[in-house]
């Protein structure tokens, strides 16, 4: 069975160009664009690995990702959060809230493979 | 007159030296003129030997000069900020006053760039602190950013080399040129709220706060149309008008301005003026004209020329310590962004709210100006049961003469990078300046305010 990713992110053409090279990767590639619900969707449907975008309608990511943390039945999933905005302050949140990897926009296909392909080798 | 040159004028045989120099006197010839030998006048001219005023006072006249230009020297004020800025440039070994007493126009020249350098840097600083914390910034670069990334990835499956199905190539070039057309318009939006309002290339650096600050220099800090009790303009008239301003500093100019129309309402100038005059006392006028006394400092900071106090300076601080008003006293005033010295009485005014403060501050530097100190904080109520309050603490600072005041004085300093005071409690860093000589002050054992 195909490794699930669920890509949480609210931006349609990155959505479709990240499922792609996903897909293309052998991935089953599910996405969600709201904030508010994000942390309901990953519950209903625990997917393999997440990648969360940093700046989501409703809610922030690093929010979600703290709230998923709290959860022992998340605590341990890999999360990848993507980010806009580089600065250092944000990559510390990040990892100080316990993003598995941080990876900031605008980034290279290549990259977001090997780091995904790396996280569920883990 | 007979006493010595004080120690403050320590380097007047520069100064004496400079002079005969300008005048093209040879040394012989003036020590000759004075009755001293060259050999004497030799070691006086280069601060060998302490100079009485009597013979001071006869170079004087030999030089035609006045003995003051001598003795004194440069201004206390310029040569602190020399120090400052060759401490700035990390050359701990300048001469600062004998460099102003030498070179005054160099000197003056000096200080000039070395004030640009400053605005310049906080220019950029508030830049910065625009980059991080302003919303529509940053909702710009997202979207630039957003787009950018959606075109770099798709571009790159495409580019990828891999057999595509028509479908999908006709989508992923949709999707660029959707971006694309999203890129150019973020970008455009961006580089024109990166232009600064009205044109003005400054404009774009500086922080709501400083043009509203900008505005009210350019005024002089006194509104005409604000007086009377007809004023002849709104407050949002005003701030519609004002040139450069962005819409944060449009909404911040209305506040400032409204609350400057209060003041003038409450405290007519004709009677401010009258006030001040049976009493240049704050406190006094605040109990006489009925007035709560921090209205009084703000108005006392807000007057045309010839009424009220000659020179004033005036300082608005939150309960955070978060500057929100200035107006300088002579080019002097606290510093934005929490690098203001603690020990000036605002600060402490924040502690005891209600409670009227008054102290005589003296900078750091042999010949630094005395500044008289009011200082109030007050408790400004929410609106709401149990809403947090608002507290503000005011500072009136006006120049305190040469005269005893009686007051005594409490040693302050520009901010812990730029002050070369030794043992202070209040130092949060090491000073970037070398140490000065010795301080008569040492902050702050006891607090030197006096309470009324």
């Amino acid at each position: 069975m195909a490794r699930r990713v669920l890509l949480i992110e609210d931006e349609p053409n990155i959505i479709e160009a990240v499922s792609f090279i996903l897909s293309r990767d052998g991935w089953t590639v599910h996405t969600h664009s709201d904030g508010l619900s994000a942390v309901e969707r990953v519950r209903a449907h625990p997917p393999d690995l997440v990648i969360l975008d940093a700046m989501l309608p409703g809610r922030s990511g690093f929010d979600i990702l703290q709230e998923l943390r709290g959860d022992p039945a998340t605590q341990a999933l890999p999360v990848m959060m993507l980010t806009a905005r580089g600065q250092a302050r944000d990559r510390d949140l990040a990892m100080r809230l316990g993003a598995t990897h941080f990876m900031t926009k605008p980034f290279s296909n290549a990259e977001v493979l090997d780091r995904v392909r790396a996280l569920a080798n883990g | 007159m007979s006493a010595e040159v004080p120690a403050g004028s320590a380097l007047a045989g520069s100064r004496i030296r400079a002079r005969r120099l300008d005048a093209g006197v040879a040394q012989g010839e003036l020590a000759r003129r004075i009755g001293v030998s060259p050999s004497y006048l030799n070691l006086i001219e280069h601060n060998r030997r302490r100079i009485g005023g009597k013979l001071l006072n006869a170079i004087a006249r030999a030089l035609d000069l006045e003995p003051a230009l001598l003795a004194e020297g440069a201004g206390g004020a310029l040569v602190a900020r020399l120090a400052a800025a060759a401490a700035a440039q990390h050359r701990p070994g300048a001469a600062p006053e004998e460099f102003a007493g030498r070179f005054p126009d160099w000197a003056a020249l000096v200080d000039a760039q070395a004030r640009r350098i400053e605005t310049l840097e906080g220019q950029v600083s508030a830049l910065g602190d625009r980059l991080a914390h302003d919303p529509e910034l940053s909702a710009s670069l997202h979207q630039v950013i957003t787009a950018a990334t959606a075109i770099r990835s798709t571009a790159s499956i495409l580019a990828g080399g891999e057999t595509l199905d028509r479908d999908w190539q006709a989508r992923f070039h949709r999707n660029i040129h959707a971006e694309s057309l999203r890129l150019a318009e973020s970008s455009r939006r961006l580089a024109g709220y990166l232009e600064a309002p009205g044109g003005d290339p400054g404009g774009a650096a500086l922080s709501p706060q400083e043009q509203v600050e900008r505005f009210f220099e350019a005024m002089g800090h006194h509104l005409p149309a604000l007086e009377g009790a007809r004023p002849a303009m709104h407050p949002s008239e005003i701030a519609a008008g004002a040139p450069g301003l962005d819409a944060a500093a449009q909404t911040l100019m209305k506040h400032r301005l409204e609350s400057y129309r209060a003041d003038a309402a409450a405290l007519p100038l004709d009677e401010v003026a009258k006030a001040w005059q049976d009493s240049a006392e704050p406190l006094a006028m605040a109990a006489r004209l009925g007035q709560p006394l921090e209205r009084v400092l703000r108005r006392l900071a807000a007057l045309p020329a010839g009424i009220g106090p000659p020179r004033a300076g005036l300082v608005v601080c939150d309960a955070a310590g978060a500057i929100l008003q200035r107006r300088p006293l002579d080019g002097l005033t606290l510093p934005r962004g929490g690098a203001a010295c603690p020990l000036w009485p605002l600060f402490e005014a924040l502690t005891q709210p209600g409670r009227p403060l008054r102290a005589v501050a003296r900078l750091p530097g042999e010949s630094a100006d005395s500044v008289l100190c009011c200082a109030i904080a007050t408790i400004i109520p929410g609106a709401d049961w149990d809403a947090a309050p608002r507290i503000e603490a005011v500072m009136l600072m006006m120049p305190q003469g040469a005269e005893p005041s009686g007051l005594p004085e409490r040693a302050v300093g520009p901010g812990c990078r730029l002050c070369p005071r030794r043992g202070c409690l209040a130092r949060r860093e090491p000073s970037l300046l070398p140490r000065l000589g010795e301080e008569a002050l040492t902050a702050p054992e006891t607090p030197a305010i006096v309470t009324r």
